[in-house]
């Protein structure tokens, strides 16, 4: 692939030249232009669609015609990309600032980590009412407030991923932006960002790849009397359990799939397939991701002028703010000691804000609850917390022994990886009707039939990183356990399972955090009139903000994120160390 | 074809470093000295070379003359200006060639000018000038991946020499490559030097390489370590192109060994070659592997017992850091003795060589608890106690006091790894406990 590269990217630049000489463009060039014309129509169709007024909902709700559904999916999809968008823009802002400012990452970083920790949707209750209130009768509102859920489950991964890659930049290369005395802007868009990139755009991909679920846990909210649905395949499928219409749950499910695949193909692929010319492994790897589409792109030869020329663009864009900014005059050296008198002013003020904080929250919860309703939170917390722990342990038990015989056998893993990462996007809750159905047909015990629901989308976790790690596993140790002829178990024991750790912990930290979230939606189901419950703290939170009792939710998010926080410093950072520890294989 | 020899009467130096010192910090204790009043002199039309082992400061005083970071002490002045931050006319090459992966050859060159404004055109010509100078014509829209890494270090040099600067600053430019393509990189340097066709006016060169040291630069200085020190000031005055095998060639590079492993007169008599005294003294990693390899060879045919150290280094393939090093633990452990550039078996070393394994291990033992202070102290800490265990942690700590985090763990290590091999101690990696031998028992 590296020569493909290569000799792709000369004949970029061959054909920049020759564009003087034919610039008829060729059929790839009429391909692509086609897609991003659609693209842009499809754009502005969806915006006027979303700026109809609120009313215009009750109207028109949403219909169960089949034939809605490739504009409802649309809509869908805008959203996750406007989530994104936003998503791209905190972490551009907010990274460098944790990176470049010992205060400010003291206060960013912690945050980061406890927001990745609060359940998605638990946000969700307070941020529709909030944007309703900003937008009173339009439908924009609400579209903000499944917007900015997106964008919750999207940012703080992104951030920490951009944060790190600042923080670990090559020494040498710093040198060199320094001795040629760079511009801070001109430093940060030719070393800080193009090193970030991979990172960045795989913690990109992923984070869109979870966020189908909560776009479509969005679309349909309801909280206390406020219900909300959105022309989208959300709604579509909230409509069809209202309805109890289970061939519309079906069409749901297969476009749904649709746009999984359209978008891993068309964006996911491509992107990460580009962003690989920013690895800083001097080596040419020897998996270099593929993309029919990156590579039917760079064939198309107009579109390789115009690349061209926005090339040139950006090389300007990059470097002319240099000549400014390069008479900065030095900033003069504050003294040390004003420089610790403002710490110590910085860290009262955050010690004050974190006891004001601490307080508001414990007094609003403290006004209509009581110690009863803190026990009851708890208990249905440790509920939860018993449930993801059995079943990651079951989708463990079943999914290592897959990943690893995928995993070895790279014909077969080259296969199987994409399908394991298409299961992962796709949004369990869309398959959670059938299974309803299936518990309130046959009068099964929601405790326990429900669970199975909660690891249904986040398995895939496990399977893919699980594939990933046995892929790697270096074939010289495998060798020499086959050579030395050890045995099953003790080839699982002290080959396979150390060997993969690091991967498997991975996907267990994945994969138990996005149940926790999946909790809330999966611990209370409904088919049409029947409502089925399980014990737990998701069931507590969703029966809060359908009543509406924003105390409750405040105390069963605020319960919820000490458990995913704890369960997180006490049981995966010692995971995690442990593999560094002993279990790296170089 | 020969270099031009530095007037240095009367004219202006173009680089000035007067009484430089530096520090590390050190958290809580006392800094760490890196570079001890360093004074040194650059003028137009010579290539300076920095030659020292590891530890001796000489990158750290390559960064301190480009501005890439303020002395603690003294300064710098380029051309009779202070230099107060990265300074103009300046141009370093890196040991690890310091590309930008996603960016190709010719963006890479012209980085350095794009940074300092110069219009694209003029940037493209000059930049597309310095590739053709250096000798990778066509392969201006290449990236760092496809090429190999001599080819990385031209463009290095070409990325230096585009912004037309007055001094070049190498930091070990070579040192990462192989010995043949080093070879070439560097008489193509020489070759553009003398015919003039670099617009640089001097060359300061760092290298822990001895023969590159005396092959390129009209000026030696050898640093020693810890701290960093100029203890020779060596003219070379042979023509270019040098010849290895000449004479007055072998005759300067034995005579820099041996300025090498001697004993500072500058330090005082109590510091040996190892930095601190008694258990605070900083070993190195060296492994008993080496150490036996070495006296094995010393003890065959051609030496025989007693070898010139650059011969030794060739035949046994190590570089100065590694030789020197074990050497050094050698001649601690009175196995050798070093000598002007010689390295001498003495009877003990020749028991060793000739031995067979236990008997090596009881030699090595009974030398290692005698002549290594650490070791005795661990053993007796450890007889001292009932359970006769102890964590690693209890030394660290303690060496921690006289000697950085890093030295600490590295010498513990060291010395409990040659504890191993004498099987005296035994080490627990999992619990970090260190015991009196045989881990069956524990």
């Amino acid at each position: 692939m590296t020569m493909a590269t290569s000799s792709a990217g000369s004949r970029r630049i061959a054909t920049i030249s020759a564009t003087v000489k034919s610039a008829w463009p060729n059929r790839y060039d009429v391909i692509v232009f086609l897609a991003i014309g659609a693209l842009f129509v499809a754009m502005a169709h969806g915006a006027k669609l979303m700026h109809k007024p609120l009313a215009g909902l009750e109207v028109n709700p949403v219909s169960l015609d089949p034939r809605n559904l490739p504009q409802y999916a649309l809509l869908t999809t805008l959203r996750m990309f406007a989530a994104l968008g936003f998503s791209l823009l905190f972490t551009f802002l907010v990274a460098p600032l944790a990176a470049k400012s010992k205060k400010a990452e003291r206060v960013i970083i912690p945050a980061l980590d406890i927001l990745q920790s609060v359940p998605v949707l638990g946000f969700l209750t307070f941020t529709v009412v909030f944007f309703m209130n900003l937008f009173p009768g339009s439908q924009l509102g609400a579209e903000l407030a499944a917007i900015f859920a997106i964008f919750t489950s999207q940012a703080w991964n992104m951030t920490f991923s951009f944060y790190q890659s600042l923080k670990t930049i090559p020494r040498d290369l710093e040198e060199v932006t320094s001795h040629f005395r760079l511009s801070p802007w001109m430093r940060f868009w030719k070393l800080e960002a193009p090193f970030a990139t991979p990172g960045l755009v795989w913690n990109m991909m992923m984070s869109m790849s979870g966020g189908w679920f909560f776009v479509v846990a969005s679309e349909a909210i309801s909280v206390g009397d406020t219900k909300i649905t959105l022309p989208g395949i959300g709604a579509y499928l909230s409509v069809a359990i209202d309805q109890k219409n289970i061939g519309a749950v079906g069409w749901a499910v297969a476009a749904m799939a649709v746009v999984i695949a359209l978008y891993d193909q068309l964006l996911f692929r491509p992107v990460v397939a580009w962003a690989d010319k920013f690895r800083v492994e001097l080596v040419a790897a020897q998996a270099t991701p593929e993309s029919w589409v990156l590579d039917l792109i760079k064939r198309a030869r107009f579109l390789s002028a115009i690349s061209g020329f926005l090339d040139r663009l950006l090389q300007a864009f990059s470097g002319n703010v240099a000549n400014l900014s390069k008479q900065i005059p030095e900033t003069p050296a504050v003294s040390s000691r004003a420089n610790r008198i403002f710490d110590w002013v910085w860290n009262i003020a955050l010690l004050v804000l974190a006891v004001w904080a601490a307080w508001s929250v414990i007094s609003y919860i403290h006004a209509t609850l009581g110690w009863p309703d803190l026990a009851e939170a708890v208990t249905g917390g440790f509920i939860t917390f018993f449930r993801v722990v059995i079943l990651i342990i079951v989708a463990s038990l079943i999914w290592v022994p897959i990943g690893v015989y995928v995993g070895l056998r790279p014909a077969l893993a080259e296969r199987v990886q994409p399908v394991a990462q298409f299961l992962a996007a796709f949004p369990a809750n869309v398959l959670f009707p059938f299974v309803v159905v299936g518990i309130a047909t046959y009068h099964l015990n929601p405790d326990i039939w429900l669970s199975p629901l909660i690891v249904l989308g986040t398995q895939w976790y496990i399977l893919f990183n699980v594939i990933a790690g046995a892929s790697v596993f270096p074939s010289d140790l495998s060798e020499a356990s086959t050579l030395y002829r050890v045995k099953r178990w003790q080839w699982w024991r002290k080959v396979m399972l150390p060997g993969i750790f690091p991967y498997y912990v991975t996907g267990a930290l994945t994969a138990s955090g996005g149940s926790w979230n999946a909790s809330i939606v999966a611990e209370v189901a409904s088919w049409g009139d029947t409502k089925l419950e399980a014990h737990g703290l998701g069931a507590y939170i969703a029966k809060a903000t359908n009543d509406g009792d924003f105390h409750r939710v405040v105390l069963g998010v605020g319960v919820m994120s000490v458990f995913v926080v704890t369960v997180n410093r006490a049981l995966w950072r010692r995971l995690y160390a442990l593999a560094d520890r002993r279990l790296r294989l170089d | 074809m020969g270099a031009v020899a530095a007037r240095t009467d009367g004219r202006q130096a173009l680089v000035s470093v007067k009484h430089v010192r530096h520090f590390y910090k050190r958290g809580t204790s006392s800094n760490l000295l890196v570079l001890d009043n360093v004074d040194l002199s650059l003028y137009d039309n010579e290539i300076v070379a920095l030659l020292g082992r590891s530890g001796s400061g000489k990158s750290t005083l390559l960064r301190i003359v480009s501005g890439l970071m303020p002395p603690s002490e003294g300064q710098v002045d380029i051309d009779g200006h202070v230099v107060k931050g990265p300074a103009d006319g300046l141009a370093m090459v890196f040991q690890s060639f310091a590309l930008f992966p996603w960016l190709t050859v010719l963006e890479n060159v012209e980085l350095g000018l794009q940074a300092q404004g110069v219009p694209p055109e003029e940037r493209r010509k000059r930049a597309l000038g310095a590739i053709d100078l250096i000798g990778l014509d066509g392969f201006e829209t290449a990236y760092p991946k496809e090429l190999s890494g001599g080819m990385r270090q031209r463009v290095g040099l070409a990325r230096a020499l585009v912004v037309n600067p007055k001094l070049l600053l190498m930091d070990e430019p070579f040192s990462a490559l192989d010995v043949l393509t080093a070879e070439t990189l560097r008489t193509d340097l020489l070759d553009l030097w003398c015919e003039g066709r670099m617009p640089i006016r001097a060359i300061l060169l760092v290298t822990h390489n001895i023969e590159e040291a005396v092959l390129m630069s009209d000026r030696i200085l050898v640093f020693s370590s810890n701290p960093g020190r100029v203890i020779a000031e060596i003219k070379v005055g042979l023509p270019q192109p040098r010849n290895r095998v000449d004479p007055a060639f072998r005759a300067l590079v034995d005579d820099i060994y041996a300025r090498m492993t001697a004993k500072s007169t500058a330090t005082p008599a109590k510091e040996g070659l190892f930095p601190g005294t008694g258990i605070s003294m900083s070993l190195p990693q060296v492994s008993t592997n080496t150490l036996a390899g070495l006296l094995e060879t010393l003890a065959e045919p051609p030496f025989n017992g007693k070898a010139d150290l650059p011969l030794l280094a060739e035949r046994t393939q190590m570089d100065v850091d590694e030789l020197f090093h074990a050497a050094e633990t050698l001649q601690l452990l009175r196995f050798v003795e070093l000598a002007e550039g010689d390295l001498k078996l003495n009877d003990a070393g020749r028991r060793f060589a000739g031995a067979g394994t236990d008997e090596r291990k009881a030699l090595f033992a009974q030398h290692l608890m005698t002549y290594v202070p650490l070791a005795a102290h661990i053993k007796h800490i450890l007889e001292e106690r009932s359970s006769h265990r102890a964590p690693i942690i209890r030394f660290q700590d303690e060496l921690e006091d006289s000697m950085t985090e890093a030295d600490a763990e590295t010498t513990l290590h060291t010395v409990i790894n040659w504890a191993r091999y004498a099987e005296v101690l035994a080490f627990d990696g999992e619990t970090g406990m260190i015991s009196l031998d045989n881990p069956a028992e524990n």
